[in-house]
């Protein structure tokens, strides 16, 4: 990395930047959900998005910046590097969310799921050299869907807010970026890694990894939208909500939040 | 007078005859029985993934032959005009056959080109079809659940149905939480207020050129 102290300085700097922006954003973003939760506009639609002409601009971004850095680099990185390796990368980051994961589970009182997923977290820990081989997977114990900590404010009846779309990161609202500060500051993925200059490269390496994985779907993406900010709208937050509710949302925006069905 | 025997033997068949005729008489009973929802998308699903398996010119993207295989096992069992009228909304009502025509002709195409790019992706999937949720089967429509289990993570793919004669056709399908139906609503909701569902449709026939260009040239 030293060779390149340019560009690992600007990758830091960005990164440090986005921190800063995520605390921003969640100050401000507790300021408002604490004002008022009714006056929020409610989820899906158009009704969810009254930043549109802001985020448009951001997504125009992003779009600039994937296009010119981003995917190319997820092309080399897939091309370079072999696919077993890459499998294990992806193993190991997957790992590292299923603590997470984990962790939300018990935040939302779910205690079954939440030891089936440490479970499993701890078995690709240990029996697959950190979380580089897939274990559990052979043992039954099968993925969940990942959890982040802006499904576990969602759970627990905070409504998604406006949608944003941050830079860089893309979709999300201004609860899930909320949660986002907490999942960059206190998830296993930036407990691992201590050292700042560790924790760009395991940055790097996870945004390479997420956008390969990403590089067929966009195609598709691309071939059948019509308007691409929308669609990609409308799937985050339908997609959010529909994991909120474990897959099955209600049809209804007014419906109760999900823990109420606890207490049924 | 007959041999016993063969008397016996007639008497045999009768009973027989008539142990056959019984089960004709119940089998149109038997085919009224319907098909369990969930079975029925268990059959269609399976079938699909097999012919992709089976083909590798539509694993290497050939539209030509992905849209004969959405024609062979997907559209017999969608309720197209439903799914189109419900992602156009209140204007389809309003709109002359000839409009109608029109749009059912441009969804489609690009329905299958939706359809072409996902199934360029199976390889290595199998569907796994959740139980119906009790009572489900009593009303008209339900939802049937499944999840792809692949080499990633699974993904969630759930269906609605409606009852059509003894069978099920589908109308909408939720890919990881995203109703189809939902997507295009919002797709046509810009062009539908500015420019009505003529509007849309030239949109449509626009997008599908421009695919049909760009899949020729690779």
């Amino acid at each position: 990395m030293n060779t390149s102290p340019g560009l690992t300085g600007w990758l830091r700097g960005l990164i440090g930047l986005i921190g800063r922006v995520n605390g921003l954003v969640l100050a401000g973003s507790l300021l408002l959900l604490q004002g008022g939760c009714a006056s929020l506009p409610g989820e899906g639609g158009s009704r969810g998005d009254p930043w549109e002409t802001f985020n448009r601009q951001v997504f125009a971004f992003n779009e600039v910046v994937d296009a010119a850095a981003i995917k190319p680099a997820a092309q080399v990185f897939q091309a370079v590097v072999p696919s077993l390796v890459r499998t294990g990368i992806h193993n190991f980051f997957g790992n590292l969310g299923d603590m997470w994961t984990s962790a939300n589970l018990l935040l939302q009182a779910k205690p079954t799921a939440a030891l089936e997923t440490g479970m499993r977290a701890a078995v690709n820990t240990f029996f697959g050299l950190g979380g580089v081989l897939e274990v559990a997977d052979g043992l039954g114990l099968e993925r969940r869907p990942y959890e982040d900590f802006g499904q576990t404010l969602g759970y627990w009846g905070l409504r998604s807010g406006p949608y944003l779309v941050l830079p860089l990161l893309g979709p999300s609202t201004l609860r899930d970026a909320a949660g986002l500060a907490l999942d960059l500051k206190d998830s296993p993925s930036t407990r691992v890694f201590r050292e700042t200059r560790d924790k760009n490269g395991a940055t790097v390496l996870q945004a390479l990894n997420t956008r390969v994985r990403l590089l067929n779907a966009g195609r598709v993406l691309d071939d059948i939208a019509l308007d691409k900010y929308i669609l990609l709208r409308d799937a985050y937050l339908a997609r959010r909500k529909s994991l909120i509710y474990d897959g099955d949302p209600p049809d209804d925006d007014a419906a109760p939040a999900p823990y109420k069905s606890l207490l049924k | 007078m007959f041999p016993s025997s063969l008397r016996s033997s007639f008497r045999r068949s009768l009973i027989s005859a008539l142990a056959l005729g019984t089960l004709a008489l119940s089998s149109p009973l038997l085919r009224a029985e319907p098909v369990a929802a969930d079975a029925f998308v268990k059959t269609v699903a399976g079938e699909v993934i097999d012919a992709v398996k089976a083909d590798k010119a539509i694993q290497a993207g050939d539209v030509s032959r992905i849209r004969a295989l959405v024609d062979a096992k997907v559209m017999p069992h969608v309720n197209f005009q439903r799914m189109t009228a419900s992602s156009v909304g209140p204007q389809w009502r309003s709109a002359t056959p000839d409009q109608q025509k029109r749009m059912l002709v441009e969804f489609q195409t690009l329905m299958v080109n939706t359809y072409s790019g996902a199934l360029t992706q199976v390889k290595d999937q199998a569907v796994v079809v959740k139980p119906l949720r009790p009572g489900a089967a009593d009303s008209g429509d339900l939802v049937v659940r499944t999840e792809v289990r692949g080499k990633g993570d699974p993904i969630q793919l759930d269906y609605r149905l409606e009852k059509a004669g003894d069978g099920w056709k589908i109308f909408d399908v939720n890919v990881g939480g995203f109703w189809l139906v939902e997507a295009y609503k919002g797709q046509f909701a810009k062009d539908l207020s500015s420019g009505g569902l003529d509007a849309l449709i030239s949109r449509l026939t626009e997008k599908n050129k421009s695919l049909a260009t760009s899949a020729a040239k690779n």
